[in-house]
């Protein structure tokens, strides 16, 4: 929990910063566990035989949404507590699965603070697995502008994600 | 599979399916997913981080699509309900037994908080001509999903980019 405690302001971020990479093994477990806490009960979840046979794919495989619980996690030990995701687009180019190491690696593509004085970052963050990129994902995520700054307190026109 | 079915064609732009959640947010799916992935973001674990930065505890923003999706049975009921239903009726209109998500867009709004009851909406906006892919032959479509809580204010929206296809047809 020690690193989630730091809150990184925007002045300690530039443009072609990375974030520290995050290394996961992944197991039938993680990919059956990301399923239920995500509520997803389809079978190429968790029934390797519905997902060679009825997917076309090797095994089970990790669903959408607990990828994107890995990526709020990954940017939220980096930001500390007071970063809030505004936006995340991302793109399978291809499945997780048990057995694989996923890694994750973020770009800072742009630092910026808008309008309504709310500092924002993009950040491009790829899993990948090997060297072979399987999901991309595009994110915007509000961090203090200053050490007393809050974006969690941000509501209605203040919160322009 | 060219030509696309009028009823269709009338979806797109429409809100169908709005609905509330099955239950109310609560913390004990908080902790399972932040478990999931080893989430030791103090925000959601400790009452007193969460008080001081969110006036008191919220669910990690990505959980948004976890509090509409139906629980596997229920009493009573006679089939399973899906999540994104409008999906589901487009794999079945459109006569595509399977389907894959390539593209999932979130943008978030107020945070949700273990009591809240949302609502939720779905709108097709898009679907593409045949496509043949590695997977198979079928369209790709784009379903927006929005969240609203009990309050009316929009807590996120969602979009989904699914693939409908037929195996072997590549």
């Amino acid at each position: 929990m020690t690193s989630a405690k730091r809150n990184l302001t925007i002045e300690e971020v530039h443009e072609g910063d990375r974030v520290p990479e995050l290394a996961v093994d992944v197991s039938a477990t993680t990919v059956i566990l990301g399923a239920l806490a995500t509520r997803d009960w389809r079978p190429m979840h968790h029934d390797k035989d519905f997902a060679i046979h009825r997917n076309g794919t090797k095994d089970i495989f990790m669903n959408t949404p607990n990828q994107a619980a890995w990526f709020e996690r990954y940017l939220s030990d980096w930001t500390g507590p007071r970063g809030r995701l505004g936006r995340m687009r991302f793109r399978m180019k291809d499945s997780v699965f048990p057995g694989d190491t996923m890694v994750f690696r973020g770009r800072v593509e742009k630092v910026e603070t808008d309008e309504a004085g709310c500092g924002w970052l993009d950040v491009a963050v790829t899993l990948s697995v090997g060297e072979k990129p399987m999901t991309e994902c595009a994110t915007r995520i509000a961090i203090p502008t200053h050490e007393g700054d809050n974006p969690w307190t941000r509501r209605g026109d203040a919160w322009r994600p | 599979m060219s030509e696309l079915p009028a009823e269709v064609q009338s979806w797109i732009g429409e809100v169908r399916y709005e609905e509330e959640t099955e239950f109310d947010v609560e913390r004990g799916y908080i902790f399972t997913s932040c478990a999931s992935v080893e989430n030791g973001n103090p925000l959601f674990w400790d009452d007193k981080v969460a008080q001081e930065l969110t006036d008191g505890p919220i669910a990690p923003p990505t959980m948004l699509s976890v509090w509409f999706r139906p629980h596997h049975w229920a009493p009573g009921r006679t089939q399973q309900l899906q999540p994104l239903q409008v999906h589901f009726d487009l794999k079945e209109k459109l006569g595509l037994p399977e389907a894959v998500m390539t593209d999932n867009e979130i943008v978030f709004g107020e945070p949700v908080r273990p009591g809240d009851r949302l609502r939720t909406r779905q709108i097709l906006r898009s679907i593409s001509d045949v496509k043949t892919t590695k997977l198979g032959r079928g369209r790709f479509w784009v379903i927006d999903v929005e969240y609203l809580n009990q309050r009316g204010e929009l807590v996120g929206r969602e979009s989904y980019t699914g693939f409908g296809y037929r195996r072997g047809e590549s």
